[in-house]
């Protein structure tokens, strides 16, 4: 990356200043002056407002980092902070171990030499992410809906009905139940991401492989996957993100309070009850930009720990 | 003789896990076109000509702004992907490939956006639009969604640029070609397989939200098919005809659409000059 | 937020630039969560408007009951909401009206047509200024299928102890689900069970002023109780209740597959459309009662958003809301919502007279949580759908329901931390 930024110097050398800045005022004008304006504006006035506190008579009045103190110390506040996050703690690991490794495996089988119907595969596997959370959502409560009884069916047929249960509204499974849809729905980002980096090693480096007499799992395991660790950092990132942010399919499925007894609430369902209300729940702007900032301040360090701990030791291995 | 087993295990593995992700889908589609009785009697049973109904499409399409709801997602989506790449791709462009000063915190100021939850600003977001004379108008929502879209979109074609091979550029360098035309010309043809990436990821999101088409364009025939689909659903909940109709009339559309877009993402990524 | 003063002025400006041309129209849009509603608005009430007031157009733009609030909010505050606002009961809209996003109504001529409860839930603390045309109210009370009664050789119960011999009946019979009631949503819970047999366990107006005025708590056994009654649903309700949505439970009965449903009267017109003999009967009270309580809840009213452009317009509809025409047009399109104005209206569905019918034979009552109790924070209504729920999956004893709330209500409201 270094030598490359070098030899473009190198190349403009010949250019002067104004038209330089002409340059990157062309290239670099329309996405910053775009995303400025629509999305670091508003966040910036969301932390400001989370520094002010309503008064009863609806002024708002300078709270410094007192909402901070309210939420994380107040029990009112903090027992569903809390576990707002450990469930978001639990919603992300799930989709960790299940839907990154199935990702992983489906991508490597994917991009198996001279795998047919794999287009198909793909294009099919892939197409539950390309649905809305309104019917992923809609339609998987009908299925798990003891009322059409389409789950308690299957499991009869192959002789495990005793297994059925409401499992969206139990409070042990709630949560479980919700992120597997997830982790079903979502599946396709890591295959498609992680399928793209396989494809893109040279097949001279397999053909090496195996003339040195590795099997193609080995081939996998020992040539690939330490080629694909940046791509599996990205997905991980991302899913982080995404996790952190997620809320459709739970609001979708179990509503604002995603009961039963909070039991799948998460991060961005806390968020939108406080910060837009619910049935007599006022929404609070400043509790709510309280919360969202917590998020962001989550997301960020998650961010920073990929961007410095992980990121720049891999890229040392990467070719 | 090893392979070919090992070569079945995999379709067998690959055949289930279609099955999987199909089979909700398939299941709504197929219950879309029975009987009221039929949908909740034989749920999993195909349908007969004794159990065949469309009443539920009557009612979707009784409904005729669902054609034009469809236009609108079309070109809310369009335009967010052709403003999330062309801009993206420029930035991504001149943050990989020029030196000044602010490179480094620009780029940093950019991945910010990757983590702004999407929802955080949405007061201050209508209070924009509204300043801006746009609310109710399509444009709100393809400029949102591109600011939105631009972090990620900047993010994974860097990562592009970067990995090409320096000789390319210069070589039309040294041909005498201007900047601009390097990046058109040269840039842009090989980093075709990571902007189709980039638009799988733009188009998914934007053509399935529901929160900003709620809040900037709710009313007056500029609902997205999401929002129309919700509205519909939220009149005719019990009514599991029109509902399965409804979701069936939603995702036949996004399939086809896909199928389209996924011999561009092949053709992108055999094609590969970025290896 | 930034130059908040220029961005004000920027803001109006636009804002009435932008509806100039919508006003000149004379175009009037309503926000309404009523979207199951919305084809009776279209094709009835709207009409019945405009042959009075062709110049006039009027248009209903309903959102899902789900999102309507958090919406609502975001509209107003954004300043594109439209000209008419369906009100919430109570504090809701009360704070919409503090805010300065709801109108006065006080000089709305066909206000005189409604008595001072009606208009107790859109009007503020101080009885001064009412906000909100009442619209109607909803009665609680339990829908049966007459056909699976006659049978099952069933009669309505009268008490409890009838009501939960009924069920044992039906049960034990297994063609049918007892109780129709599901626990998924929550809101169910605590609105179709809690607020539907509660009123009975703590005499109605009589229990709901001594929370508010601190003198009773939610631990006494009439709440306790209540939730003791609740807690032996369970065994009659259907197969996996506690996946059940609220349109499951419509689908349910509407299918005949369920003998009784545990209702709010707006369900009367949902199973009109499908061809189920209904019948209804009220909360039965536990043994030893002397009266009767039902729960007859001041649910929607409608009121006018203050930056409306349209003022003039929107007032002239505001005002037809009042008048008794509406009133009996809404009371037949829509049975089960109940008029509010003193007009003398004639309900045509039976089942819908059968609830109004109870007003005569029992005191009413709103449900207790709507007044002043869910200002603070853990809002009571969110809590009272939470351990409703949890004490109807049988995961939460009824004591430690009624410590739950009791719990979250001292934390912040102040007459009852003596």
């Amino acid at each position: 990356m270094a030598d490359a930024k070098a030899g473009a110097g190198n190349a403009i050398v010949g250019m002067g200043r104004g038209s330089y800045a002409m340059l990157l005022a062309f290239f670099l004008g329309p996405a910053v002056v775009i995303y400025t304006v629509f999305s670091i504006y508003p966040l910036f006035a969301t932390i400001f407002n989370s520094l002010y506190l309503r008064q009863p008579d609806g002024a708002y009045l300078f709270n410094g980092l007192g909402n901070f103190q309210t939420l994380l110390t107040d029990t009112t506040w903090s027992v569903p902070f809390w576990n707002a996050f450990r469930n978001n703690c639990y919603f992300f690991f799930i989709h960790m171990l299940v839907q990154n490794p199935i990702g992983l495996a489906l991508a490597a089988m994917l991009s198996l030499p001279r795998l047919r119907l794999r287009a198909t595969y793909r294009t099919l596997i892939f197409m539950p992410t390309m649905l809305s959370v309104v019917i992923i959502g809609f339609s998987w409560q009908l299925i798990l809906s003891p009322l059409w009884g389409i789950s308690k069916m299957f499991l009869n047929a192959l002789g495990l009905g005793f297994l059925f249960a409401p499992w969206l509204g139990q409070e042990s499974t709630a949560l479980i139940t919700v992120s597997l849809i997830s982790v079903w729905q979502f599946v396709g980002i890591p295959m498609i991401l992680i399928y793209t980096a396989l494809l893109a090693i040279p097949e001279e480096l397999i053909d090496a492989a195996t003339v040195d007499g590795l099997n193609q799992f080995q081939a996998f395991v020992w040539v690939k996957l330490p080629l694909i660790f940046p791509t599996i950092g990205l997905v991980s990132v991302l899913t982080f993100v995404n996790n952190f942010n997620a809320f459709d399919l739970i609001y979708a499925m179990k509503g604002a309070l995603a009961g039963p007894n909070f039991s799948a609430d998460i991060m961005g369902t806390l968020f939108y009850r406080t910060f837009f209300g619910n049935q007599l729940q006022l929404g609070d702007l400043s509790m709510g930009s309280t919360i969202a900032t917590m998020m962001f301040l989550i997301i960020l360090v998650g961010v920073m720990c990929y961007l410095f701990l992980i990121q720049r030791r891999m890229q040392r291995y990467s070719f | 003789m090893r392979k070919s087993a090992s070569a079945i295990a995999v379709h067998g593995i690959l055949i289930l896990y279609t099955a999987l992700a199909l089979f909700p889908i398939l299941l709504v589609i197929m219950n879309s076109f029975k009987a009221r009785k039929a949908i909740f009697g034989s749920p999993l049973a195909l349908p007969t000509p004794t159990t065949f109904s469309l009443i539920g499409y009557d009612r979707v399409f009784g409904d005729s702004s669902i054609v034009s709801y469809y236009l609108n997602s079309i070109t809310v989506t369009g335009g967010t992907i052709f403003f999330t790449l062309l801009f993206g791709a420029m930035a991504a462009w001149a943050l990989t490939e020029y030196k000044f000063r602010w490179n480094t915190l620009l780029a940093l100021f950019l991945a910010v956006g990757i983590m702004v939850p999407i929802r955080l600003g949405s007061v201050s977001i209508i209070q924009l639009i509204v300043e801006l004379n746009l609310i109710n108008t399509l444009t709100a929502l393809i400029l949102v969604y591109t600011a939105q879209n631009l972090p990620l979109s900047i993010f994974i074609l860097s990562e592009f640029i970067a990995q090409i091979p320096k000789d390319l550029r210069e070589a039309g360098r040294c041909d005498g070609l201007s900047e601009y035309s390097i990046f058109f010309y040269i840039v842009l043809p090989l980093i075709r397989p990571a902007m189709a990436t980039v638009a799988v990821f733009t188009m998914i999101p934007v053509w399935n939200d529901l929160w900003f088409p709620l809040l900037l364009a709710p009313t007056g025939g500029k609902q997205t098919i999401t929002l129309g689909i919700q509205q519909f659903l939220g009149q005719y909940i019990t009514d599991w005809n029109a509902v399965l109709s409804a979701l069936s009339t939603a995702i036949i559309p996004v399939l086809i659409l896909y199928v389209i877009f996924s011999r561009q993402l092949i053709r992108g990524l055999t094609s590969g000059a970025v290896k | 937020m930034l130059k908040t003063g220029l961005k004000t002025m920027l803001l109006t400006a636009v804002a009435m630039t932008a509806f100039a041309s919508v006003a000149s129209a004379g175009k009037i849009t309503i926000e309404s969560w009523r979207n199951d509603d919305a084809t009776i608005w279209k094709e009835k009430i709207i009409p019945a408007f405009q042959a009075k007031h062709p110049d006039i157009t009027v248009e209903f733009t309903p959102t899902a009951p789900k999102e309507y609030n958090a919406a609502l909010n975001a509209r107003l505050e954004g300043g594109t909401a439209g000209d008419i606002i369906t009100c919430r009961p109570f504090d809701a809209s009360l704070e919409l009206f503090t805010k300065g996003h709801l109108a006065s109504l006080n000089d709305l001529s066909s206000m005189a047509g409604f008595s001072d409860v009606a208009k107790s839930a859109w009007t503020t603390d101080d009885g001064k200024t009412t906000f909100c045309v009442p619209m109607a109210s909803v009665i609680h009370g339990f829908i049966y299928n007459k056909d699976i009664f006659a049978e099952l050789k069933l009669a309505e119960p009268k008490t409890e102890e009838e009501f939960l011999a009924v069920l044992e009946t039906i049960k034990n019979d297994g063609k049918y689900v007892p109780l129709v009631l599901g626990t998924n949503d929550q809101w169910e819970a605590a609105t179709m069970g809690f607020q539907n047999i509660g009123p009975n366990y703590w005499k109605g107006e009589e229990g709901r002023k001594k929370l508010i005025d601190g003198t009773a708590k939610l631990t006494d056994p009439e709440y306790v109780n209540t939730f003791a009654a609740l807690a032996k649903w369970g065994p009659y309700m259907g197969d996996g209740y506690k996946a059940q949505t609220y349109p499951d439970s419509q689908n349910l009965f509407g299918l005949g597959k369920g003998a009784i449903y545990a209702a709010g009267s707006w369900d009367i017109s949902t199973f009109r459309g499908q061809d189920v003999p209904m019948g209804a009967f009220k909360a039965p009270p536990p043994a030893g009662s002397a009266d009767c309580y039902i729960s007859d809840h001041t649910d929607i009213g409608i009121g006018m958003n203050a930056k409306s452009a349209n003022a003039a317009d929107a007032k002239v509809f505001l005002d037809w809301i009042g008048s008794d025409e509406f009133a009996n047009i809404f009371a037949n399109a829509l049975p089960g919502f109940f008029p509010l104005s003193s007009a003398k209206v004639t309900i045509s569905d039976d089942v819908a007279q059968t609830f109004v019918g109870w007003r005569g034979e029992c005191k009413s009552t709103i449900r207790n949580s709507y007044q002043i109790l869910s200002r603070g924070t853990p809002n009571l209504e969110n809590e009272m759908w939470n351990v409703s729920a949890q004490v109807l999956n049988g995961a939460m004893a009824p004591d430690a329901a009624g410590a739950q709330l009791q719990d979250g209500l001292k934390k912040w409201y102040a007459p009852q931390q003596k």
